[in-house]
This record gives C-alpha cells, structure tokens and sequence, in this order.
C-alpha cells in the first residue's frame, strides 16, 4: 500500500474498499458455498456422479458441439472480420452494427426463432427435411444455436487488431515477390493468430455454458440431446442439490482453466502490438 | 482499398475474390444472423396484427414486463456505482493484485448462467447454507423477487467495469491531479473531469449492462420457481407461452427484440460519438 502515496487523488480506500465488499458478496462467497456443499459428498460419490453414462453423455455433446461451434465462427469470424475492415460494400454499417445481435438478442428469443426455423415445417428445416437432414431437436441444432451465440467473439477480437495492422508489412511482402495469398498466409494470419485464438477461446467457453438457446432446439432426451446445463436444472428440479452441484463443479473448473487459456493468450498477444 | 482507373494495388485482392468472400460473409451472416431475426416478426404476425396486438392483452404479460423493469431497474445500477468505484481504483492507483482483481470482476462471464443462479440457491434456497435461518425470520429469496434481483445482477456484474477499466487506465489520472492542484475537491474534480471524460463509456457499459438484464434467461430461470403473474419475467413468460400460444410467445419476444435493436442502435452512436469526440480532441 505504501505506492498509495505516489498519487495525490482522494477515494483509494473507499473504492477499493467497496470494490471488494461487493466483489464478495456477490461473486466470490457465493461461489465458495457452492464447492462447499460439494464437500458434503465423499470423494466416490462425487466421482460416481459426475462419471455417470447420462453426465458423460452431456459433457461429450456439450463439448463437441461447442468445439464445432467455436471452429465455425473461427473461420467465418475472420471472413466476416476482414470484409468488414478490407472491402466497402452497400449496407456496411449496419451489417457491422447488427454482427453484435447475439449480445443483445435475449437467448430465449433467439432459441424460439431457431427453433421456429430449423423446425421440419420452417423456413430452413423443410428444404433440410427434403435432403433428409433433421435439425431442430438433434446435435445439428444445438450446434447452430451455439454458432449464433458465439459469433460476434472471433469477429470483435479479430477486427480491431485487422484495422491496426500495417500496410508497410504487406507492401513489403508483395514487393518481395509474395503472391497475395503467401501474404495472407505467411503474414497476416501469424500476426492475427494471438486475437484469432481468443475470440475461438471466448466463443468456445461462452458456449459450454450456453443455456438459454439451446435448450428450445436441443429436444432434450438424455443420452442423447441433453447439455450438461439442462442435466444441472433437470437435477436441480428433482431436489437433487448435491449432483447438480457437484456437475456444476465439474463446469466451473472448465469454465476457470478457460478463463486462464484466455488471459494468457491476451497476455501473448499483447506482447505482439507495438507500443504507440 | 481499391484505387480509380482500375489499376490493382500489390496489396489488394482481384476483383473476384473480392466479391467473393463478401458473398460467402454474407451468406453466412444472413442464414445465421438476419434469418432469426426475421423470423421473430415473421411468427409474431403469422396470424395478423390483431392476434399480435391482442397477445399483450393479458395482465400476466403485464406482471412479467413489472418484473423484468424492477430487476433490470436494481441490477444496473448497483453494477454501476460498482463499475465507477471499481475503475476509479485500478486506474488511478497502484497496488499489489491489481490484475487479480481484474480477472475476478470478469469471473461471472466465465460461469454458466445456469451455475449462476445455482450458486443463490445453494446459499439461500430452503436446503442451502442459509435456508434455515431464512425460513426461521419468515424471508423469502429463491423462488421470489429478491433471488431474481441477485441472479440478474451477477450475470450483468462485470459490464460496467469492464468498459470503464481500460478507458480510465488510457486516459491516466493527469487531468484529475490537474483539477485538484487548482483547489477542487475530490467530488467536484470525479463530477466535472473524469465523468465528462468517461461519458461514452458509461453510456456505453449501461446500455449493455441494461440489454442483459432484461433478456437473462438461464440464471434467472433457476431461481425464479415460475410462479405465473409473480416470479416470471419477460423470457420466463416467454418460455411458458411458447407451449401454449407460440404467436403471443413471438409478439412478447417482439418486445425484446426490438429493445436489442434499440441497443444496438445505441451502442453505434455511442461508437460514432465517441471516434467523432476523439478525432477533434486530436485535431486540437
């Protein structure tokens, strides 16, 4: 505390103070209790629940499906990304302004439209239905309720880093005798890859905890389109608050080595921008 | 990028791959974006405008619109004065576990919507730590308004903060020592230096913090009980609706879609002001 004294403003102790009163409260005391009460459980016990046919089942879909999701954006988030920063078309402003829907579209409402479109008689389920794909209510629809929440990530980590990048560089590589395809390959995407691996962390994380949704789409049969989310509620409505907590459990610690993979990666691509 | 006269710059792709790959982007953004949103009037008005317009006539709606203004009204801004005393500390000063301190203000977006309502009832529900000494004192919070309040304000904790934490770090804290040295108080340098400074930000962590609030679904659905005209908000009612009458499921969700679109719109001019401010400080 003693670097205090090196700036002359009022209010350190009070905010600070508060910051951390509250932080508490709210975030960090509730979230104790709740690997508290997995204490209840021996060890065998917590391990035969959360090793359950029915929870790997949700961990092997939530994970895969997210995994999927995220990959997609990946590749679409730096397509969208770099035709909003390279190219000018008609309409530019509002396509960039609307790629944030998905933060500010509550789930339920985009799990009911999606669920409304990929349904056999909807707009996009019945040309579907006619190639014999099933979407609403398979693995296939979760997946595409979890490519709409995790879209805006991999294209807002990725756009602002494009629009910084140095022209001289790739004027350099072209002078070289690279072909613009070498450029973008050998060049660019090195120098894009610390922001392209945070918005897939980011979009990959938000949708292994992603409920709301999903949950209208997935159809919810255990074993087999049930998320590790639902199972928690499902457990939770039974009055089972030792399982549901101990699944949870298992969650936060992914949700925690996620938020670590993000930080360092922040940390890594900070390293690459040039100090202004 | 692309110069007149047709004459294409090493550094630019030939026409073709331009249109290209904004065909594809948008493609992809039309089926996975433009298409929902379409969808949502489109199911709204499938039956006409009178089924639309008579969907809201129901005081259950009604309950649930109260509802969702109560909990949005007391989340944003307790994470408000949160998010200005927060930033107020790690920008203008220094002490040890400052990135710490940081990480954990993001740690609700790290965690599952649905382990965040959990968590109150873990800790308040009638088997959780405290349920006892609740029903004891006749208090009520899960399955009531309180628990909605709580699990709203956690999922939207770290908004604010984290729109004021990078803008306050950049702009230093010179201009703040500035006003004090020319004899203002504490109060009087936060209201005219550093809020001028911050507005857009602020504006722009409300905004957000307010669309989330009122569209939280997973957490607020753990605690809620679903108790029809008392605990349910707008994307609770939502749900039940959605069994039972999916165009007043759709009108209600016309609601929120709209209140996204608003944000939306918001946050862009907020954006806009915000570039416009900065390039003529610069031109300054």
């Amino acid at each position: 505390m003693a670097q205090r004294k090196t700036s002359p403003l009022p209010g350190f102790r009070l905010t600070l103070g508060y910051t951390l009163l509250y932080l508490s409260l709210i975030v960090l005391l509730p979230l104790a209790a709740t690997f508290l009460k997995t204490a209840t459980l021996t060890w065998d016990q917590f391990w035969t629940t959360v090793t359950a046919p029915r929870v790997l089942a949700s961990y092997r879909l939530t994970f895969g499906t997210s995994l999927l999701a995220a990959m997609v954006n990946l590749v679409f988030g730096l397509l969208v990304a770099w035709v909003l920063v390279r190219y000018n078309f008609f309409g530019k402003k509002i396509v960039d302004a609307l790629v944030d829907l998905p933060f500010a579209l509550p789930t339920a409402v985009a799990g009911i439209a999606l669920t409304a479109i990929y349904a056999p008689n909807g707009w996009l389920g019945k040309p579907l239905a006619a190639l014999g794909i099933k979407a609403a209510f398979t693995p296939l629809g979760i997946f595409i309720a979890l490519t709409f929440i995790g879209l805006p990530f991999v294209v807002r980590t990725v756009q602002p880093v494009l629009e910084d990048l140095d022209a001289e560089v790739e004027e350099a590589a072209a002078s070289l005798g690279a072909t613009r395809f070498q450029t973008f390959r050998y060049v660019i995407i090195p120098m894009l890859l610390p922001s392209l691996l945070t918005g897939f962390s980011l979009s990959f994380a938000r949708a292994l905890g992603e409920y709301g949704s999903v949950v209208f789409i997935a159809g919810n049969q255990p074993m087999k389109t049930e998320i590790t989310a639902l199972l928690i509620i499902t457990k939770l409505d039974q009055y089972n608050y030792a399982e549901a907590t101990a699944i949870a459990v298992v969650m936060l610690v992914f949700s925690f080595v996620m938020l670590l993979t993000v930080n360092l990666l922040q940390w890594w691509g900070s390293r690459f921008q040039q100090p202004h | 990028m692309e110069r007149p006269g047709g004459h294409r710059r090493p550094t630019a792709e030939p026409p073709w791959v331009r249109r290209l790959l904004i065909g594809v982007a948008l493609v992809f953004l039309a089926i996975f974006l433009w298409v929902p949103l379409a969808a949502v009037f489109a199911q709204a008005f499938a039956k006409g405008a009178k089924a639309y317009f008579d969907s809201f006539n129901d005081p259950v709606t009604f309950a649930a619109v109260k509802l969702t203004l109560i909990a949005a009204g007391i989340a944003v801004p307790l994470n408000l004065v949160f998010g200005v005393a927060a930033a107020w500390a790690i920008s203008k000063f220094n002490f040890p576990g400052k990135s710490l301190l940081i990480t954990l203000i993001d740690l609700p977006f790290s965690v599952s919507p649905v382990i965040a309502g959990l968590i109150y009832v873990l800790l308040f529900g009638a088997q959780g730590l405290l349920g006892p000494w609740l029903i004891d004192h006749d208090i009520r919070i899960i399955f009531a308004v309180p628990g909605i309040v709580l699990a709203t304000t956690f999922v939207t904790f770290p908004f604010v903060a984290r729109e004021l934490i990078p803008l306050m770090q950049a702009q230093g804290r010179s201009e703040e020592e500035a006003a004090l040295s020319l004899g203002a108080s504490g109060w009087q340098t936060f209201w005219r230096v550093t809020v001028p400074n911050i507005k857009w930000g602020l504006l722009y962590g409300i905004i957000l913090c307010n669309a989330r609030a009122m569209g939280e679904f997973g957490a607020v659905s753990v605690v809620s009980g679903h108790i029809r005209g008392e605990t349910n908000t707008i994307p609770l009612h939502i749900e039940i609706l959605y069994s039972e009458n999916v165009v007043a499921a759709f009108a209600v969700a016309t609601l929120l879609t709209l209140l996204a679109l608003v944000t939306l719109c918001l946050k862009t001019w907020v954006e806009w002001r915000a570039a416009a401010e900065s390039q003529t400080a610069e031109a300054e």
